[in-house]
């Protein structure tokens, strides 16, 4: 079986900057893995290139079988990513958000409804207008937007942020489940043991985004460790 | 498609009863445009009338500046555009729904101004079904226009300040058409008229087409 997510010495260029210099790495489908390093090292960007947002200028990159240097917008709606920016209407309410994300890939109300339960937002939350809402509560909405829509592979970035202690729970149980439902999961922090905790593999990725290097030769930047336990 | 786009003009039209900008601020401001106009073009000198047609499209115009600053807005905030590409709706739909969200907006604003200028220019609104067609086909360019450089502009910092620089240009043609449109109904004479709706339409038709094929790209960079 094919990996999801297959890398080979991919570069991807933001202007003249190596962004990513080199990356190699296999995610094989119900891995959880944890990308983990320091602020700028790439990890963002890494999980971009994943979504097919940003370009590979070099190497090669498949995900979910789809050559990303070829047609990266082709894997687009197979996949999800929670980032920095909460990608939510701020007038509509946390409903309202969920299902307009959820349906513009053809999710069903109960879809939407299921994954507002799953992430806790089903009760008084739920016709709150998003501007509203707690750091916390926003980040459990985007998390929710992306859940309705049953994307094949999860891409999470610093998943755990803003959430107090039953968030971060609700947050572990969600991944766990939504791998044995059959997802791959990559997620990246840069300090979180609770993300080591909910990984299979910890993958560290160094120099991604600082390295200061010409495009060619590559240097590469990803370096796996075992996990303990 | 229709389908997406329905959604995306649905989720646009939510927002905007929520928010009620358009109702708050933009109808406000096109109407103080014509009343300063009033004010300049003192109506009992008669300017006013002959200047009616042009007048209302002026406001129409700069008003329309402003819904579409307010409609691409919503699209460039943090992390929707990321959300956007990978929603898996098709570029020309979301161009769709957007369009026809802000032209039903735009054709509210429109009916209000004609009261306008029939209470503050004491208008006589002759000529009613060129009037509509008038609007109606001046407002699907104007949407498809304001949507297309929109989004263009909604990636950039400086898009308040360059919307209304690249756009105003490129809907001149819709202020003459359908300002020479609306001075024959006004004026009785609707057969003159007709002409320049069709132009409108015309119009209308390149921009819209020429939007469903650009705003994917330009979507991109958003």
């Amino acid at each position: 079986m094919a990996p999801v997510v297959r890398l080979r010495g991919a570069v991807s260029l933001l202007g003249r900057f190596p962004a990513l210099a080199g990356v190699d790495l296999d995610v094989e489908a119900g891995e959880v893995v944890l990308l983990r390093g320091p602020n700028g090292a790439g990890k963002t960007t890494l999980l971009r290139v994943c979504a097919g947002l940003l370009p590979v200028t070099s190497g090669t990159a498949e995900v979910l079988g789809v050559d990303l240097v070829g047609d990266r917008r082709s894997v687009r709606h197979r996949v999800g990513l929670v980032g920095h920016g909460g990608g939510l209407y701020d007038d509509l309410s946390v409903a309202e958000n969920v299902a307009f994300w959820g349906r513009a890939t053809g999710a069903t109300e109960d879809d939407v409804n299921g994954a507002l339960a799953r992430l806790g937002l089903d009760g008084r939350l739920r016709d709150l207008a998003v501007t509203r809402l707690s750091a916390g509560q926003r980040r459990r909405t985007s998390i929710a937007a992306m859940v309705a829509r049953r994307p094949e592979l999860w891409l999470l970035d610093e998943p755990h942020a803003s959430l107090d202690a039953q968030g971060r729970d609700l947050i572990d149980t969600l991944i766990r489940d939504s791998v044995a439902a059959g997802a791959t999961v990559l997620l990246a922090s840069h300090e979180d043991d609770r993300a080591v905790a909910v990984a299979t593999r910890v993958v560290e990725v160094r120099g991604g985004t600082t390295t200061i290097a010409p495009v060619s030769p590559v240097a590469p930047v990803v370096e796996e460790t075992p996990r303990a336990g | 498609m229709l389908a997406d786009a329905r959604l995306v003009a649905g989720k646009d039209l939510r927002i905007e009863r929520r928010a009620r900008v358009a109702t708050n601020q933009v109808a406000p401001f096109a109407l103080l445009v014509l009343v300063l106009f009033a004010f300049a073009l003192d109506p009992d000198r008669g300017i006013l009338d002959r200047a009616t047609a042009g007048l209302y499209w002026v406001a129409v115009l700069l008003s329309t500046v402003l819904a579409v600053q307010r409609a691409y807005a919503l699209e460039a905030a943090d992390g929707v555009p990321d959300a956007l590409r990978l929603s898996g709706l098709d570029p020309a739909a979301v161009f769709l729904g957007k369009s026809a969200a802000l032209g039903l907006q735009l054709l509210v604003l429109e009916a209000l101004l004609l009261v306008g200028v029939t209470v503050l220019y004491t208008t006589e609104l002759a000529g009613p079904a060129l009037l509509a067609a008038t609007c109606l086909a001046a407002t699907v360019g104007l949407a498809a226009a304001g949507s297309l450089y929109g989004v263009l502009a909604a990636g950039l910092r400086v898009r308040e300040t360059l919307l209304p620089l690249l756009l105003l240009p490129v809907v001149a043609p819709v202020l003459i058409g359908a300002t020479r449109a609306f001075e024959a109904a006004l004026a009785g004479a609707p057969g003159d008229g007709w002409p320049w709706c069709g132009l409108l339409a015309i119009f209308a038709a390149i921009y819209v087409a020429f939007g469903m094929l650009a705003f994917g790209p330009l979507m991109e960079e958003l």
